[in-house]
């Protein structure tokens, strides 16, 4: 019983070893700066072009409406804090989703207090954002509307091309956090209603800590950062060469497996999973759209247990995954996500999420459809409330 | 983030389930995070003799729980409800900042389970001094 099954992708992902082979000649072999001009710089600054290119590739953007950051959290702050600064003097007013990541939620929060009017829009029971209340949201002085591509905890994938085709009827701004989305879905930014929108690597098996904001031409923002000039003026700093490398080299795999219909096999897993789940475990339900999803995403709650004590007897078997019930959470709140979907606590105390990867097998899957029932059954008989035998 | 000890009764919990012909039985929830705790006592001669428990709750909780039983199992009922949930936490090797709320439970659960037997056993004492009256009118 040696098996160790990895399910918890939506996290991060491992470095693909091919985007490692990548990597590894920009750490000590061609290491110059990319903004040198000798032999060595030009060296950087090309892989780091071709990066750019790769990545621009991944959601059909052209390269200059590419720059590179230091991860998904610094890509949203640019987008949200670099639109509002620069759109201040015509309006102060931004529209987001109760269900964001926090890099988006608590950059709005922050916003607020500095003199911004935040309008923080509800979703239904599976996480979906209603076109209809966007579009009563927005106001004359509505700058800038960001609302995430797919959502990190329960999957759902948002109807983002009506909620875009609003916000460019009305002359806003659409930001989308495409943290989860990118690398898995097909993303096509000429074809999308989105201005602009934020990526990062380590959910598609590049390295932690890149990261990529597509900023449609003629956009613009104030940059938060400032020094030398690096990423057209708007994330100064020495570029993260090795980084962006492996980032440009994991959306060029995206790429290739999305074309390749790879995700295929992922889905078909997925459902596996969550009909093994729904039929072999008792009160248990899908938490997020069923349909709507991220295809490698599968999420539950399950009645009278609670999440942490879940995943941490699923470790102990081998296999990684999370919860965001409120014992899990240094708040010792349930996740904004769940209570946002309108769970009551003691259901949302029982989350887990499933993440797969390209990787994950068939034999993986039947590991977790053998053990998780067990596991689920002797919490619930620890359990006052669980159905007794 | 947990000792080895609180690992090793989180998965191996002692005293799990109930007792159905418990003499107290106290039910505590958290108001922190939602969980809840419950606690079966079984008494002779205000000791305790047996103790199990039920809960819904993190792996600190569970812990606590198995660890608190173990720790009132043959006291009496007044050295039982000295226990303290440091004492719980000391005995596990200590916890994590965010999970002593989840020891208050433990301590708490065994102080409503005695509360629950000395009520009940002041109920039945009023009584049978009612049926005694009774009878001698
Ligand atoms: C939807 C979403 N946005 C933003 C982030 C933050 O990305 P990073 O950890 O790269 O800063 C995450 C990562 O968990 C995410 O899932
Ligand atoms: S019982 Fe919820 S944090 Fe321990």
């Amino acid at each position: 019983m040696n098996r160790f099954v990895y399910l918890d992708h939506s996290a991060t992902t491992p470095v693909d070893q091919k985007v490692l082979e990548a990597m590894l000649p920009f750490f000590s072999m061609d290491f110059g700066n990319p903004n040198s001009l000798h032999t060595w710089g030009r060296k950087a600054r090309q892989a780091v072009d071709q990066a750019r290119d790769e990545v621009s590739r991944l959601i059909n953007a052209e390269p200059s409406e590419i720059i590179f950051t230091g991860g998904g959290s610094e890509a949203d702050n640019i987008a949200i804090k670099g639109v509002a600064f620069a759109k201040k003097d015509k309006g102060r007013h931004i529209i987001t989703s109760a269900i964001e990541h926090h890099a988006v939620l608590d950059t709005c929060k922050w916003l607020e207090k500095e003199g911004f009017d935040i309008t923080i829009l509800p979703v239904d029971e599976y996480g979906t954002i209603r076109p209809e209340e966007l579009r009563k949201a927005i106001r004359p002085d509505t700058i800038l509307v960001t609302i995430h591509f797919a959502n990190n905890e329960i999957g759902t994938v948002q109807p983002i091309e009506q909620l875009g085709n609003i916000c460019r009827e009305q002359g806003v701004l659409f930001h989308t956090d495409a943290v989860q989305a990118a690398g898995h879905i097909s993303i096509d930014v000429k074809k999308l209603p989105i201005d602009l929108m934020t990526m990062a690597a380590h959910k598609m098996y590049g390295p932690k800590g890149v990261g990529a904001l597509y900023i449609k031409k003629g956009v613009k923002i104030v940059p938060l950062i400032h020094g030398g000039g690096q990423e057209r003026g708007l994330r100064s700093g020495t570029e993260n060469t090795a980084g962006i490398v492996g980032f440009g080299k994991a959306a060029a795999l995206a790429s290739d497996r999305l074309a390749k219909d790879e995700t295929e096999k992922e889905r078909n897993l997925r459902d596996r999973l969550i009909d093994g789940i729904l039929e072999k475990i008792e009160d248990a339900m899908l938490t997020g759209h069923r349909t709507e999803r991220l295809p490698f995403h599968a999420s539950f709650c399950f009645r009278y247990i609670e999440g942490e004590s879940l995943l941490l007897r699923l470790d102990a078997l081998g296999i990684g995954a999370s919860s965001g019930s409120a014992c899990t959470s240094g708040s010792l709140e349930p996740s904004h996500v769940l209570l946002a979907i309108g769970l009551p606590h003691e259901i949302a105390h029982g989350s887990l999420r499933l993440t797969l990867g390209k990787d994950t097998s068939e034999e993986d899957i039947d590991y977790v459809l053998e053990n998780l029932p067990k596991v689920v059954e002797s919490l619930r008989a620890m359990s006052p409330y669980g159905k007794r035998g | 983030m947990y000792t080895e000890k609180l690992m090793q009764l989180f998965m191996n919990p002692k005293n799990v389930g109930r007792i159905e012909d418990a003499d107290g039985i106290g039910e505590v929830g958290n108001p922190v995070c939602g969980d809840v705790m419950k606690i079966y006592l079984k008494i002779e001669d205000d000791r305790i003799v047996d103790v199990k428990f039920e809960t819904f709750g993190c792996a600190a909780a569970i812990a606590t729980s198995s660890m608190v039983t173990e720790l009132v199992k043959g006291k009496t009922i007044e050295e039982a409800l000295k226990v303290s949930n440091k004492d719980v936490a000391e005995a596990l090797g200590g916890l994590p900042p965010q999970k002593v709320h989840c020891s208050l439970l433990a301590e708490e659960g065994i102080k409503a389970a005695v509360d629950d037997y000395l009520a009940k056993k002041d109920k039945t004492k009023r009584e049978a001094s009612e049926t005694r009256q009774c009878a001698k009118a």
